[in-house]
């Protein structure tokens, strides 16, 4: 059965390792729905946080050819357990003075934020699981959607480390 | 005596290259290919490595042999490789020398054959800038390495070339390429071999877990119907005697792959021959019909597997395999041994028990001798099988043979009956044209002492053909052998069987005269037409020291048989003509 898996990578900080690990999926016809690379708690090595859709089988060979490239060092089907997932939107609106008090309710009760006010625009961070920040863009969508960019997931396990 | 003075000067010459003198890139590299064992370089020079190519200038201890083309070189290395088992090492500079490499790195990567890559490129500072002979060489072998490096400081080559031959030739063995940019040649630094290697995301898993072993030699005991399907893993591993052990212990009968062939001997009673889709009738039938399948250093390849979801229906599936990706990348698998195939079968060994086997080997013996390999001989026309089989007589299956891509090779598999590990070297997963000659230079080098037969189609011969000045010019033995039908046979025999006598861009009629080519390079050439001349001339071959060509001239529309064409399982199997 397909599921969404979310794939911690830890890998060293080398030049090229991103392409090592996106080739990799591009060639075995893994898709990938979202990545997201940054440093990890130990000094040269980065960790990436893929989030991958396959059944069991699938997932199987993703971590085994995975842990073939050699700049792997580490890898963690996140979903496997209890996770803490969240990502990051920011939303730029059209927002005429007149609407925005409508808008400031919908992004207080997301315990969304404003980063910035332009005289015909408002752009909103909004932080939470992948749902809820579809949610917010469905509610905002009316009115007028500029422009939106999302960092992908980036997640850990729940509880205490290993 | 002469003996022992050649180990003391190897100590002499070690402790010479050990020393931490301040040096450029270019002799650090030599010097580390020195003390990694490597005794001869297949290369080609150009800008981006001259400042390498002058540190070989006047170099009495380093032994580079000069290609006429780097697909040449790194096909060389290749074959030096498989034969010898040690890393073969070939050089090329930037751009086009280093693209010319592409496709002998993604042969021996599809072959998991151990090979150290080095290619020139230019300075670091020019470096993404489209700068004359700039080809991204890591970027674009990265599908087909098993890793590689950019070396961007001097400061990091020794410990790169030491890591680079660790990860070549450990684990499931593979190509690793290492791009030196011009400047990092020239600059100098304080030589230091590192003698450990220490990379924290590379640990291959040698020893096998005990549990499986156990649990694979209880379903051997209780199997009626087991086949073990051995693979090029076998002969990677040293593993034949280890195998021929556990095979004689467990009473199991034995198909080899292509690559795995001469990794169990060919004469033992329980070998069946070759599975797939130029298999043999008791092979495949036996795939088909078993309940237990052993994969020992084997992967399943699609042409052993033909239809996959119609595959071995009755099997429970054992695989042994150094790499555990391929452990149920293919088929469903019930019992994994992940480790080293020797160290598995040294394991397995200790405690293996015969399978209920007997009425099985009965009916496996029923069908060799009802469907064996065969062939309508002619006396007027020279048949391709004839001439393989007699190479095999007069060889006594003791050569080491190369071959290249198609009919010809499916035809050695089938009738030069391989004794010994490393006697078959051919390209199995990426199948490369152009493959069989270069690469059979690389064996003789590697294996001074042995005959090497190449053979070639007509095809395939012309596409690596340059290369018969290095045989030539550095006098390298080997007997080259082209069975000549005019044709692209293999195509040929798709485009009758499959695309209904549609022939389409097959015909070679016009290629050059190969006695007349081999003889403009200096090489002795001569042609067999019939039987007697291919005798006549085959002793020939053999009795002239230094290298030959014989082509031999066959009939063109002769098929491989058995065949099982794409889409169909493996006991759907075309048996060919009659007689």
């Amino acid at each position: 059965m397909k599921k969404k898996h979310a794939i911690s990578v830890l890998v060293n900080n080398q030049p090229g390792v991103l392409q090592r690990v996106s080739g990799l999926f591009g060639r075995r016809g893994f898709n990938i729905d979202s990545i997201t690379v940054g440093e990890s708690e130990e000094p040269g090595l980065s960790r990436m946080i893929i989030v991958t859709t396959g059944d069991d089988r699938m997932m199987e060979q993703v971590q085994k050819q995975l842990y073939k490239l050699i700049d792997v060092i580490k890898v963690v089907d996140l979903s496997a357990g209890p996770m803490v997932a969240r990502e990051l939107a920011l939303i730029k609106i059209g927002a005429e003075p007149s609407v925005r008090p409508e808008i400031l309710g919908i992004v207080e009760t997301f315990r969304a934020s404003v980063v910035d006010i332009g005289p015909s625009t408002l752009i909103v961070q909004v932080v939470g699981d992948p749902e809820k920040i579809d949610a917010m863009v469905e509610l905002l969508k009316p009115y007028g959607l500029r422009e939106l960019t999302r960092t992908g997931v980036t997640a850990m396990t729940r509880g205490l480390a290993k | 005596m002469s003996a022992q003075n050649a180990i003391l000067s190897r100590d002499g010459l070690r402790e010479k290259l050990l020393r931490p003198d301040y040096i450029t890139g270019s002799e650090i590299l030599l010097r580390s290919l020195l003390l990694e064992g490597v005794d001869c370089v297949f290369g080609y020079p150009g800008g981006a490595v001259l400042y390498i190519y002058d540190a070989m200038h006047g170099n009495k201890d380093f032994r580079h042999l000069l290609t006429r083309h780097e697909q040449g070189a790194i096909h060389a290395a290749d074959g030096y490789a498989r034969s010898t088992g040690k890393v073969g090492v070939c050089i090329a500079t930037s751009g086009p020398g280093a693209t010319n490499l592409v496709t002998g790195i993604a042969t021996a990567y599809m072959d998991s054959v151990p090979l150290v890559v080095i290619t020139g490129n230019v300075a670091t500072a020019a470096i993404g800038t489209d700068a004359f002979q700039e080809a991204d060489i890591t970027g674009i072998t990265m599908p087909i390495t098993k890793h590689s490096y950019l070396v961007r400081r001097v400061e990091d080559l020794a410990r790169i070339i030491r890591e680079a031959f660790h990860i070549a030739s450990t684990g499931r063995k593979g190509p690793v390429l290492i791009d030196i940019p011009k400047d990092v040649s020239a600059q100098k630094t304080t030589f230091h071999y590192p003698e450990t290697v220490q990379i924290r995301g590379y640990n291959p898993t040698v020893y096998p877990n005990r549990l499986q072993v156990e649990r694979l030699l209880s379903a051997i005991e209780e199997s009626e119907r087991p086949v073990i399907l051995a693979g090029g893993g076998v002969v990677y591993s040293g593993a034949h005697e280890e195998l021929l052990e556990f095979v004689n212990k467990t009473q199991i009968p034995v198909t080899t792959t292509l690559l795995g062939l001469g990794g169990f001997p060919s004469g033992h009673p329980l070998w069946m021959g070759m599975p797939g889709m130029h298999g043999t009738y008791a092979a495949n039938k036996a795939l088909q019909n078993c309940d237990l399948l052993i994969s020992i250093g084997a992967r399943f390849d699609d042409r052993v597997t033909m239809r996959l979801d119609g595959f071995a229906p009755k099997a429970k599936i054992a695989h042994i395999d150094i790499d555990p990706a391929e452990i149920g990348k293919n088929v469903e698998t019930a019992i994994p041994c992940v480790g080293d195939v020797k160290a598995v079968l040294a394991l397995a060994n200790e405690k293996a028990r015969p399978a209920k086997s007997a009425a099985w080997i009965a009916e496996i013996d029923a069908n060799k001798r009802a469907y064996p390999l065969k062939y309508k001989d002619d006396d007027k026309e020279l048949k391709p099988q004839y001439v393989i089989e007699m190479i095999h007589e007069t060889t006594g299956g003791d050569a080491i043979v190369t071959t290249d891509v198609g009919q010809h090779q499916m035809w050695v598999a089938q009738f030069y009956k391989f004794n010994r590990p490393r006697s078959l070297i051919t390209s199995g997963g990426l199948g490369t044209m152009g493959f069989g000659f270069p690469s059979a230079i690389g064996a003789q080098i590697g294996n001074p002492d042995r005959l090497v037969v190449s053979i070639n189609g007509d095809g395939g011969m012309q596409m690596c053909a340059q290369e018969l000045a290095i045989c030539a010019i550095n006098n390298i033995p080997v007997k080259i052998v082209v069975i000549n039908n005019q044709v692209l046979g293999m195509v040929r025999q798709w485009q009758e069987i499959i695309y209904d006598n549609r022939y389409s861009h097959i015909d070679l009629a016009g290629s050059p005269d190969f006695v007349k080519l081999a003889e403009a390079y200096g090489v002795k050439g001569l042609r067999a037409t019939n039987k007697e001349e291919a005798r006549s001339a085959w002793q020939e071959a053999l009795s002239t020291p230094g290298p030959v060509l014989i082509d031999f001239v066959v009939r063109k529309e002769e098929n491989v048989y058995p065949m099982v064409t794409q889409g169909n399982t493996l006991d759907e199997m075309l048996m060919g003509d009659d007689e």
